[in-house]
């Protein structure tokens, strides 16, 4: 099966004021700024409404297992492993910061 | 059972309900319906497929209920059946949304949208979304979209006569349904339309594969290479390397749209009080509270499972059951006693198999559906996740193996509420390697004639033991028998609310007697063979072709130093688990337990007889289970693979354990 290249070598240590979901408190609002992972788990979260730009605020995380997010008036919980490759950016003035590069 | 088709009859129309998960979808079908007709699985999958017929006037509806998808990419099973059976049969599709989660559940309309068949929107939880102070205007959101807007109560019936009306109205007229598309601006997308452009089969369009093209849908992307050339794959592969992205912008576009969809349509409060919903996942998803109220509540589920339909399984048993049997022998005084034989203890003692399991899958049913309807299940899962992905499974995953404990029966069935496919088929596999009450019983019985006072101990290290088989064959099974990668956790929480009575009982109700129905006469049938087997030729187990097999399996045994009234006895369980202690009383020569106590303890030395339990915990599942295995996954494949998978590990662990044994020096 063709598989399409995903963007998982590129380092998020690159761009200021971007991190991963996973790392944020409870209570934190931020901005999606990209999506690591590959193109069907993008494709799956952007259908749950986890795109670029959305806003997210962080309802729950316990440091261990899930985190759960509310984005586009839905709680949605993401693995562990799946919150490290969406990375944010903290701030309601992110919520603008649509990046394309 | 393969479903019929839409094009029997002229006034017989097809409707499609999509939906994402947690939208209802179920309960519209159900108010369209009144239930469904005809249960079965998609052709080749293991994803349950219903569906029902409406009358409106002269028209009959023949109503499909598609598998809930967020989108409808080829990523999972139930997105490809959605989207197929939407391309193929082109129906009328109603789309149920979620009123309360708009924009979220609109993500799937824009994809339908793009399709070209009629739809209508449903719009559900209409009561929810006014108690959060939510106002929706359906008439302003109708005329943005292009389709029929009908706002629901689909639990409390609201709305059934408008959304028919709707559907009736889209089906005489097609034009009353003219969706608006979300506008795609890219280039990329409109060169690789140019390629495509008169190279596509029908059913496609070749927008709408260029689209998919870019959001990576690996089955289409297969299907373009046959579709073009090598040049133009070349090109159109080089495009898809370059817009890498693309597909993040296919994504915002559709939001971007659904947004200017609700912007006019929907008016929200600026900022409502700390929803019910948060304060109660203050609680119900906090690292220790959350763990306690998760105990809690899986004990109440097991507690109200076997505590209320343990006494009714023993009442149908001794009363009911026992009864018909002493009431038809006697009736056949006259007939041949293996006519006799064959009624009471084939066919009474087969359908009695089905009967006494009701009321055990009446009640986990109904409980599984208040935990679900109530919102709960998505938490326990979320708390389990972590757990249970190690052996590769979805937090949800742990409910049905979880009532293993009481009975596989309802853990295969119970799998039903695992969503994707993946997942389910591996709870299925896993589920009888739970040690079910049936297994326990003749655990605690062999175990406490052999082990005397250690036998509590023997028992727990048993059941540790075949846990650790369960997760290591999970382990296993996950990452090389069932291809899929393991997929992403992701999933929604919605909102807490009361369960519903009347959607209680009908998903216990509808649960329980497609079991029955489609299982039952199976199970009948099985004991029958059974039966049959262990009676004849001989008088008694001894003689009978299972005896014979139960001989010449014995060098085999052997290893585990089973001999073959062991092997005769374990055969026996195939029926019933609870079987072989009965079998082991007339193998042994005696007929009272005492009996049966003192012939064992000089019979089987203490290494033969732990291989031997060993062998019970692992062996093949009864053939009720074997049965609901095949209801469940659609086919004979699986519970071939389940049976023979189990007879190995069974026979490789009784070996070890016999061998080890004897080494340490229990062979006396």
């Amino acid at each position: 099966m063709l598989r399409l290249g995903s963007r998982e070598q590129w380092s998020p240590l690159g761009a200021a004021g971007v991190t991963a979901l996973a790392d944020l408190a409870t209570d934190t609002t931020c901005a999606v700024q990209r999506l690591l992972g590959g193109r069907m788990f993008a494709s799956r979260l952007a259908a749950m409404g986890v795109s670029i730009g959305a806003e997210l605020t962080v309802l729950r995380n316990n440091r261990s297992g899930p985190v759960v997010v509310m984005v586009r008036g839905t709680r949605i919980a993401l693995g562990r492993r799946e919150a490290g490759k969406v990375l944010v950016e903290i701030g309601s003035a992110a919520a603008e910061a649509r990046s394309d590069d | 059972m393969t479903p019929p088709g839409n094009s029997e009859g002229a006034g017989n129309r097809l409707v499609a309900l999509a939906g994402q998960p947690n939208v209802g979808k179920t309960t519209v079908f159900n108010l369209l319906t009144g239930g469904a007709q005809h249960v079965g699985n998609w052709p080749g999958k293991t994803v349950r497929r219903e569906e029902g017929l409406c009358r409106v006037g002269a028209l009959q509806l023949q109503v499909v209920d598609l598998p809930g998808t967020y989108s409808l990419t080829a990523a999972s099973d139930e997105e490809r059946i959605a989207r197929d059976f939407i391309l193929r049969e082109r129906p009328v599709v109603v789309v149920t949304a979620d009123a309360t989660g708009m924009e979220r559940s609109l993500y799937l309309l824009a994809e339908i949208a793009q399709l070209d068949v009629p739809v209508v929107l449903g719009l559900n939880m209409m009561d929810v979304a006014r108690a959060q102070g939510v106002q929706i205007e359906p008439h302003v959101l109708e005329a943005a979209l292009g389709v029929p807007v009908v706002p629901l109560v689909a639990v409390r019936g609201e709305g059934r006569e408008e959304l028919l009306a709707a559907i009736c109205r889209v089906l005489t007229d097609p034009a009353r349904s003219h969706p608006s598309r979300p506008a795609f601006c890219c280039e990329v997308l409109g060169t690789m339309h140019r390629l495509l452009e008169g190279k596509v089969p029908v059913p496609y369009d070749p927008e709408w594969v260029a689209l998919k093209l870019l959001e990576g849908d690996e089955e289409l992307l297969a299907a373009a290479r046959g579709w073009l050339g090598p040049t133009d794959w070349e090109t159109v592969h080089g495009l898809l390397r370059t817009h890498e992205d693309a597909f993040l912008d296919v994504a915002g576009a559709r939001y971007e749209w659904i947004e200017r969809m609700v912007r006019a349509a929907v008016v929200r409060p600026r900022l409502g009080p700390i929803a019910v919903t948060d304060r109660l996942d203050r609680i119900a998803t906090h690292p220790l509270w959350g763990r306690l109220l998760l105990a809690l509540v899986l004990g109440l589920v097991f507690a109200a499972t076997f505590g209320l339909g343990a006494p009714l399984q023993r009442w149908l048993d001794e009363s009911v059951l026992a009864g018909l049997a002493t009431a038809v022998g006697d009736g056949l005084g006259s007939a041949p006693e293996w006519f006799r034989g064959l009624l009471v203890e084939g066919v009474i003692g087969g359908a009695g198999r089905v009967a006494t399991l009701i009321p055990v899958l009446v009640v986990f049913f109904a409980g599984m559906a208040v935990l679900e309807d109530s919102g709960y299940l998505a938490r326990a899962a979320f708390l389990l996740d972590g757990v249970m992905h190690r052996i590769g499974l979805h937090g949800k995953s742990f409910f049905p193996l979880f009532l293993g404990f009481g009975c596989s029966v309802p853990a295969v069935l119970g799998s039903r509420i695992v969503e994707s496919s993946r997942s389910r088929l591996l709870t299925i596999l896993l589920a009888p390697l739970v040690p079910c009450t049936g297994r326990l019983v003749v655990v605690a019985f062999v175990g406490a004639v052999l082990f005397g006072n250690t036998a509590p101990l023997v028992a727990g290290g048993l059941v540790a033991a075949n846990l650790l088989v369960l997760a290591a064959v999970g382990a296993v099974f996950s990452r090389w028998v069932i291809r899929g990668e393991r997929e992403a956790f992701i999933m929604v929480l919605p909102l807490y609310h009361g369960p519903r009575l009347g959607s209680v009982m009908r998903a216990a109700a509808t649960n329980t007697w497609a079991f029955v129905r489609r299982a039952g006469t199976l199970i009948v049938a099985a004991a029958v063979v059974v039966w049959a087997l262990s009676n004849y030729p001989g008088p008694s187990p001894e003689h009978s072709v299972l005896g014979t097999v139960g001989r010449a399996l014995e060098p085999a045994a052997r290893l585990a130093g089973m001999d073959w009234r062991l092997v005769v006895a374990t055969l026996s369980g195939f029926m019933a688990k609870e079987n072989v202690i009965a079998t082991l009383g007339i193998l042994y020569g005696a007929e009272a337990s005492a009996g049966l106590d003192a012939a064992l303890a000089t019979a089987v030395t203490a290494a033969s007889g732990l291989a031997f339990l060993v062998v019970q915990m692992l062996f093949v599942p009864c053939i009720s289970t074997i049965v609901a295995i095949r209801q469940e996954t659609g086919g004979w494949r699986w519970p071939l693979a389940n049976s023979g998978l189990q007879l190995m590990v069974a026979l490789a662990g009784g070996a070890i354990v016999f061998q080890a044994a004897q080494i340490l020096g229990l062979g006396v």
